[in-house]
């Protein structure tokens, strides 16, 4: 690996390394998240500091050259990065489905509450209308004596 | 309180719900109705808010079998015995609500389920709906064991053991479709199809437009396929 590349590669990893740290401290990414892109960051540098890892790996996979090698693990990673994160989108569909529904039930219940605490106040409102039309009468047929 | 409740999964039906729900009601005065309002983006909601009749919104579309299952879970926490779904299009007919209701308080059944194919009761679909139901029927048929003739239709009626299944997530809120019906027979669930007729959808733009019916016949299929495979909850 020529100095040009191990520059190249280690300038990404550390790219990749700050992103990542810049990101969690401005709360916009979750903590959850980060371990899988600091471990990509780290295998960058690791690979760029120790090169015959590479040449290993390649052999291992039946690879004829280092960079075929580094491009299948590269797809590889994108590959399963996007089944975990399909994972993650299904259970964040069905918590947002339950929410969705929860609220509408909820609201409905709320609705029919306030609905029955209206008629409450409706009928009370009537019944001291009238108490106080008959005092009022009372009180007028006092005075009149 | 009474403890039946029919279920109107409704989306952009505001020519129709009015006329479903008085249909209901000449039918069955008594019968508690809830209209499940999917995010639609007409008027169906105002349309559907007559004195008796509960709507429940939902501030998303979310589909069809998620509608429906907002409808189970709001008759599970008021603790309905049986639930009865029909469609908003008016293709079902409110004169088998009391046949319906009757045979599954029977407790014969924990489902029952209106066909329109036990006697071929001139109900006409186009051919390739018609290739696509047959599959499905046939498949049905041959993993249960049991003449399964229209496990598409959604007019239906369950009882509170199935209300609990269909209330949990195992319940599919796209296409509930065949593979419900495979699904609710792997748990223990007594299925009986009686014969109904129904009208064709006035409506133009069905579940089944466009580049779903793709989806929804690979959906169908894989789902079907991993019932095969799945732990058998018993209901």
């Amino acid at each position: 690996m020529s100095w040009h590349q191990q520059v190249f590669a280690l300038l990404m990893g550390g790219l990749i390394f700050l992103i990542i740290v810049e990101l969690v401290r401005r709360r916009k990414l979750k903590e959850e998240y980060t371990w899988l892109w600091l471990v990509t960051g780290v295998i960058i540098f690791l690979l760029v500091i120790w090169y015959d890892f590479l040449g290993v790996v390649t052999k291992l996979i039946g690879a004829k050259i280092e960079t075929s090698a580094l491009f299948i693990f590269g797809l590889l990673f994108l590959i399963l990065i996007n089944i975990w994160f399909s994972v993650k989108m299904s259970a964040v569909v069905d918590q947002v489905k339950n929410l969705i529904q929860e609220m509408a039930i909820l609201k409905e219940e709320i609705e029919k509450k306030s609905y029955i605490l209206e008629e409450r106040e409706r009928k009370c409102r009537i019944k001291k209308r009238s108490a106080d039309s008959v005092d009022n009468e009372l009180k007028k047929y006092k005075e009149e004596r | 309180m009474n403890n039946k409740l029919i279920i109107i999964p409704a989306y952009n039906e505001e020519k129709r719900i009015r006329k479903v729900i008085k249909e209901i009601r000449r039918v069955d005065k008594k019968v508690d109705l809830v209209v499940v309002d999917d995010g639609s983006e007409d008027e169906t909601y105002e349309r559907a808010r007559i004195k008796g009749v509960v709507v429940l919104r939902h501030c998303n579309n979310l589909g069809y079998g998620a509608a429906l299952q907002t409808g189970f879970k709001y008759a599970l926490k008021n603790e309905y015995d049986y639930v009865m779904q029909m469609d908003a299009d008016g293709q079902h007919r409110a004169v088998y609500i009391r046949e319906f209701f009757s045979k599954i308080e029977e407790g014969r059944w924990d489902v029952i389920v209106g066909s329109r194919f036990i006697n071929k009761a001139g109900y006409k679909i186009p051919f390739m709906r018609k290739i696509g139901m047959g599959v499905f029927s046939w498949l049905a048929s041959v993993i249960t064991g049991k003449r399964i003739t229209d496990p598409t239709s959604g007019f239906r009626v369950i009882n509170r053991k199935v209300i609990k299944f269909y209330a949990s997530n195992i319940y599919p809120t796209d296409f509930p479709d065949a593979d419900v019906i495979i699904m609710l027979n792997f748990s223990g669930a007594r299925i009986k199809e009686i014969p109904v007729m129904m009208r064709r959808s006035t409506k133009k733009t069905s579940m089944h437009n466009g580049i779903k019916p793709v989806y929804y016949i690979f959906k169908v299929f894989f789902s079907i396929f991993l019932t095969l495979f799945r732990e058998r909850k018993k209901i």
